[in-house]
């Protein structure tokens, strides 16, 4: 028997496995029939999903925690028991200004660090303050600009204005002039570029080698209740981030995704987040980051708890919420390994043995203890080489200046 | 009570606002989710603010919300859980509510239930015309391939549509996909048409 779920999206690059899953026939061989719903804003896809009107949403993964925490609209429990990628971001900033920045585009995205004090310098140089369109204030762009800016002193509540809009509305308000710059998920980015509007700053892969994007978000009531459909959806995107991740596919991947029922932008500027061939300016040939956007190498989808703090720690840093250890609970409980673990036991998807990890500890490649499987951890190190220890979150924030 | 509107077809916009000035709301605005919008917003401090759930420019909204200091810790409508019944209508009828923080409930419930049958209304108004829309351009379609036929095969008008019709019938299609599939056909032939 065919079970019908209702998932929101919003047309990003990244809703690639969810978008494989119905395509390509990974839902139907697990009885699943997908109505996939396009939303155009974060807070939209909040409300579907809070109140019921989709079972399931590619949402970001902040958003996830701050609804949980009360903290956006209606309090509602969130579970995320899959990730559905992980990086995929990217700063983009007006030709004029980024003219202000290191003249070679590649050696702004290898040197975020000296990109972030170039840019902290190009803000005096600029005739107001920047206003920087973010796409939500509970998004990971939002949280790694704010993560890289202050590395370099930059008060991102006082130096610069942050403008929330969602995503495909971007390239219109930087062409209007009604921002300066924006960060979000692909293919955006690739589009103020293309259309001359504006040159690549900085790419999230670089500022988190490995940084939390969308997760599979559930409500958790409806995700206890329905325990077998949720595996099974679970055991659908898993077989279809295979697919997304596998270079041979990019190009049919690509073509799928530039569809106006998905992202509804040309094939061409959708590849490139895929192959990682990012152009940072127009008619340049592009630059290899070959780690630009990852759907299922190195357990990409394992809902880390670990992961999930990082991003409450953030929360908590920047003043979006009050620090407890209740607070904190309530914030790793939303990403649910255990259903992870339950739902893909008999899969030959490779399975860590830990639910927590250090996050930012890992150089190079590196073997991990996993209960079936080979299983690698790529390089996740933070651009300022800051390592987050979950069992540790005050002696962490501790190390950030205080809030001014 | 100070209602906003914020909407960027103006029709609905329209017949929401008809709706609560004639149940003696009086001090309504409607405001285009446009350039400095919520800078002006801001200065109207309204009270209740509507607007089309699927609308774009909710983020932006609600960020504004979040940050200002002029509308004193709004919060959404939809806070008292007990009544179900009416949040469900309002999010199937597409609307969303941001409300004063202190506002009593039994003031905004009118409101949000006017909206509701409001947005419902206008729904349906534009499925009909959807619906008026497809079947005039149906009928073109029809048009054109009778007179394919009437040409191609010296039928007169009648005949023509009889024939169409006999062929949806008995390939269990609608006349309207028998005859785009003629046209095609045609135009592929080079047929005149």
């Amino acid at each position: 028997m065919t079970t019908n779920l209702r998932i929101a999206f919003l047309p990003l690059t990244d809703v690639a496995v969810l978008a494989a899953a119905h395509e390509r026939g990974f839902a139907e061989e697990e009885g699943l029939a997908l109505d996939l719903v396009r939303t155009t804003s974060w807070a939209t896809l909040r409300d579907r999903l809070v109140y019921g009107q989709v079972q399931a949403a590619h949402m970001l993964a902040p958003l996830a925690v701050a609804v949980t925490l009360g903290l956006s609209q209606q309090p509602a429990a969130l579970a995320a028991p899959y990730k559905l990628n992980v990086n995929g971001n990217m700063l983009v900033m007006a030709r004029a200004f980024a003219a202000a920045l290191a003249p070679d585009p590649a050696g702004r995205l290898s040197d975020p660090l000296g990109t972030a004090h170039d840019f902290a310098a190009a803000i005096g140089l600029w005739k107001r303050k920047p206003v920087i369109g973010v796409v939500h204030r509970f998004s990971s762009h939002a949280i790694m600009l704010r993560y890289w800016l202050a590395s370099a002193g930059v008060d991102p509540d006082r130096d610069v204005v942050l403008r929330v809009l969602p995503p495909s509305l971007t390239v219109e308000a930087m062409r209007a002039g009604e921002i300066d710059g924006f960060i979000a998920g692909e293919p955006w980015g690739s589009a103020a570029v293309d259309a001359g509007l504006a040159e690549t700053v900085a790419i999230g892969e670089r500022i988190w080698r490995r940084g939390v994007e969308k997760v599979l978000a559930f409500r958790e009531d409806w995700m206890e209740e329905n325990p077998e459909t949720v595996d099974r959806l679970l055991r659908a995107v898993a077989r279809s981030a295979v697919w997304c991740d596998d270079p041979a596919n990019h190009a049919a991947l690509a073509d799928l995704l530039s569809d106006q029922r998905y992202v509804d932008q040309p094939a061409d500027l959708i590849a490139r987040a895929l192959s990682g061939q990012i152009v940072a300016r127009t008619d340049e040939a592009p630059i290899a980051n070959p780690d630009f956007m990852l759907f299922a190498r190195e357990a990409t989808p394992f809902p880390w708890r670990s992961q999930a703090l990082w991003i409450y720690s953030q929360l908590v840093r920047w003043g979006m919420v009050e620090h407890s250890p209740e607070q904190a609970a309530k914030a790793g409980g939303v990403f649910r390994p255990d259903i992870f673990r339950r739902a893909l036991v008999d899969s030959d998807v490779p399975m860590p043995g830990a639910s927590m990890k250090l996050e930012g500890a890992v150089d190079l490649p590196l073997a991990v203890g996993s209960r079936r499987g080979e299983l690698t951890l790529g390089p996740d190190r933070f651009f300022d080489g800051r390592i987050f220890d979950p069992e540790r979150i005050d002696e962490f924030l501790s190390g950030f200046p205080p809030p001014r | 009570m100070r209602i906003v509107i914020i909407d960027d077809s103006g029709l609905r916009a329209t017949v929401l606002e008809e709706g609560l000035r004639d149940a003696g709301y009086d001090d309504i605005h409607i405001v285009p989710p446009r350039g400095a919008f919520v800078a002006r917003l801001e200065r109207m401090a309204p009270d209740v603010v509507l607007m089309d759930l699927g609308s774009p420019s909710r983020d932006t909204l609600e960020e504004m919300l979040m940050v200002s200091r002029a509308l004193a810790r709004p919060i959404a409508m939809f806070v008292d859980q007990s009544d179900d019944a009416m949040i469900g209508a309002a999010i199937d009828a597409g609307v969303s509510a941001y409300v004063v923080d202190g506002l009593r409930k039994e003031r905004v419930k009118p409101v949000l239930e006017l909206a509701v049958r409001r947005f419902n209304a206008f729904a349906k108004m534009q499925a009909d015309l959807d619906e008026a829309r497809t079947a005039l351009s149906d009928r073109k379609v029809i048009d054109r391939a009778k007179s394919i036929l009437m040409n191609q095969r010296s039928l007169n008008e009648q005949d023509a549509y009889a024939l169409l019709r006999s062929s949806a019938m008995n390939q269990g299609k609608k006349i309207v996909d028998v005859a785009q599939a003629l046209i095609t056909a045609s135009d592929l032939l080079g047929g005149a048409s």
